[in-house]
């Protein structure tokens, strides 16, 4: 699970504006998750038969006593080439920090987002919606893991990146910050939080830095299971008896607009944007993702049989998209900046979660070193 | 904190007939434990018969700054390619 909001207030100056103009590179705009998972497959493909392109004019690259110039042209030219960027190849330093807070938020937001499903794992209606729970739970986690990860190639530490998350000093994404109130939210954030993510994802799968575009790849083939796990739950509940349907549309409408909100703020208002797309890190603005999900979700609500929860939604034959009410952009700053229902709540229970598990690491490193003394023993 | 341990590179087989390939890494106190944590984060949907993990710290690896002088050698060496050489016409099987 991902949002785009993260990347809104913090140290930015000023507001580099991105509208229009942005034309849909590596592949147009889609409607279906099927067709999202083939643009997952796409991208992989791209990745392998990527290296086969040259880097147009510059194909040895720069020699080990090329200048900064040099070794940013080639950089460029890389980029431009659609090639991708590796861990010890030269980078601008703000391509690298960029990337960095970008990882590990994402990372981080991976980690927190077990915390609203992890809430109804004990009451899971059944025995197996609760193995299906824990295992997409247990993906968020090996998500998170993933994106530690790719973030460590660039010469950060995972434990700095998670002492940062416990500082409060990174960002995650605000929807975490929303509380899981009946069995009915579960579903609500498999089909709109975990879709929403997707679309934001998907075009990361084609991101410059490979570290982090492979990483996007294994996460979005498993991510679509999520999706369709909330999307069954709520067509379950939709087709159930009316006070499930009921719970079911209640969840839709406390979901929807928060799920809107996690494309981040309108492009008009995003920080970040302008250098992310040269650099070919994001490939699409806030509000081109953000059409794309309602696009979506408008025949997927209509399949379950629940409202969207918006007057003003209707087709615009003309732009060929649904208008629709944007979400409150006030609210989404509030929740970011920590006043949303759940931020304290959720910091709290990662701290407390990580100090209890304190034994845990100690013993696993108690017992390595007792093995490793035992093997110089016999050796010796 | 897990300050101190080290980061392990894992290789996952696919399939028998496929080769070990890199698939990320992770951090853990020893080989075991590695082992483990690699099976539950990188083959939870069955996608591997065998794992290696190898301390990253072990992996010697050429540097991308001599990138053109270490590779060199091969570049003006089309000859190896079998496509270098042109078959007389009439010989089969070459």
């Amino acid at each position: 699970m991902y949002g785009n909001d993260f990347n809104v207030p913090d140290d930015a100056g000023e507001s580099g504006s991105v509208s229009g103009g942005s034309g849909p590179a590596g592949g147009g705009p889609s409607r279906g998750p099927s067709h999202l998972l083939d643009e997952v497959a796409a991208a992989e493909r791209a990745l392998r038969e990527a290296g086969a392109a040259s880097v147009a004019g510059q194909d040895a690259g720069p020699g080990a006593e090329a200048d900064e110039d040099e070794l940013r042209r080639y950089f460029d030219a890389v980029i431009d080439a659609d090639q991708k960027i590796e861990p010890r190849d030269w980078m601008p330093t703000g391509y690298r920090q960029s990337l960095i807070r970008q990882i590990a938020q994402h990372a981080h937001s991976e980690i927190i987002g077990m915390q609203p499903e992890g809430n109804w794992i004990s009451r899971a209606p059944s025995l197996q919606r609760k193995a299906i729970l824990l295992a997409k739970v247990q993906d968020e986690a090996g998500h998170g893991l993933y994106l530690y990860a790719a973030a460590e190639t660039l010469g950060v530490s995972r434990d700095t990146l998670v002492e940062l998350l416990l500082a409060g000093r990174q960002k995650y994404s605000s929807i975490f910050n929303y509380p899981t109130l009946t069995w009915a939210d579960v579903g609500a954030i498999g089909w709109l939080v975990d879709g929403a993510a997707i679309v934001n994802q998907v075009p990361l799968c084609r991101c410059s830095y490979g570290p982090y575009a492979r990483a996007m790849i294994r996460i979005c083939k498993e991510e679509s299971f999520h999706q369709r796990q909330g999307y069954e739950i709520l067509h379950t509940l939709a087709h159930g008896t009316p006070e499930q349907k009921v719970m079911a549309q209640d969840a839709v409408d406390r979901w929807w607009y928060p799920s809107l909100a996690m494309f981040g703020p309108p492009d008009a208002d995003s920080t970040h944007s302008q250098q992310s797309m040269t650099w070919r890190i994001k490939r699409f603005s806030n509000d081109e993702l953000r059409q794309r999900f309602v696009d979506m979700c408008v025949q997927q609500a209509s399949v379950l049989g629940l409202d969207l929860p918006d007057p003003d939604l209707r087709w615009n034959e003309q732009r060929q998209a649904y208008d629709y009410t944007q979400p409150d952009y006030d609210e989404l700053m509030r929740v970011i900046k920590g006043d949303g229902p759940c931020n304290r709540q959720r910091a709290a229970h990662r701290r407390a979660a990580h100090a209890e598990g304190a034994w845990v690491r100690e013993a696993a490193q108690a017992y390595a070193e007792k093995q490793a003394a035992r093997m110089r023993e016999v050796a010796a | 904190m897990s300050d101190g341990w080290p980061l392990w590179e894992v290789f996952v087989r696919p399939r028998r007939g496929l080769s070990h390939s890199h698939v990320g890494s992770l951090h853990a106190p020893d080989a075991q434990m590695a082992l483990r944590n690699a099976r539950d984060l990188y083959t939870r949907r069955q996608e591997g018969v065998s794992i290696w993990v190898v301390p990253a710290a072990e992996v010697v690896a050429s540097s991308p700054d001599e990138k053109d002088t270490f590779f060199d050698p091969a570049a003006d060496k089309v000859y190896r390619h079998p496509t270098f050489y042109e078959v007389p016409e009439g010989a089969a099987h070459l």
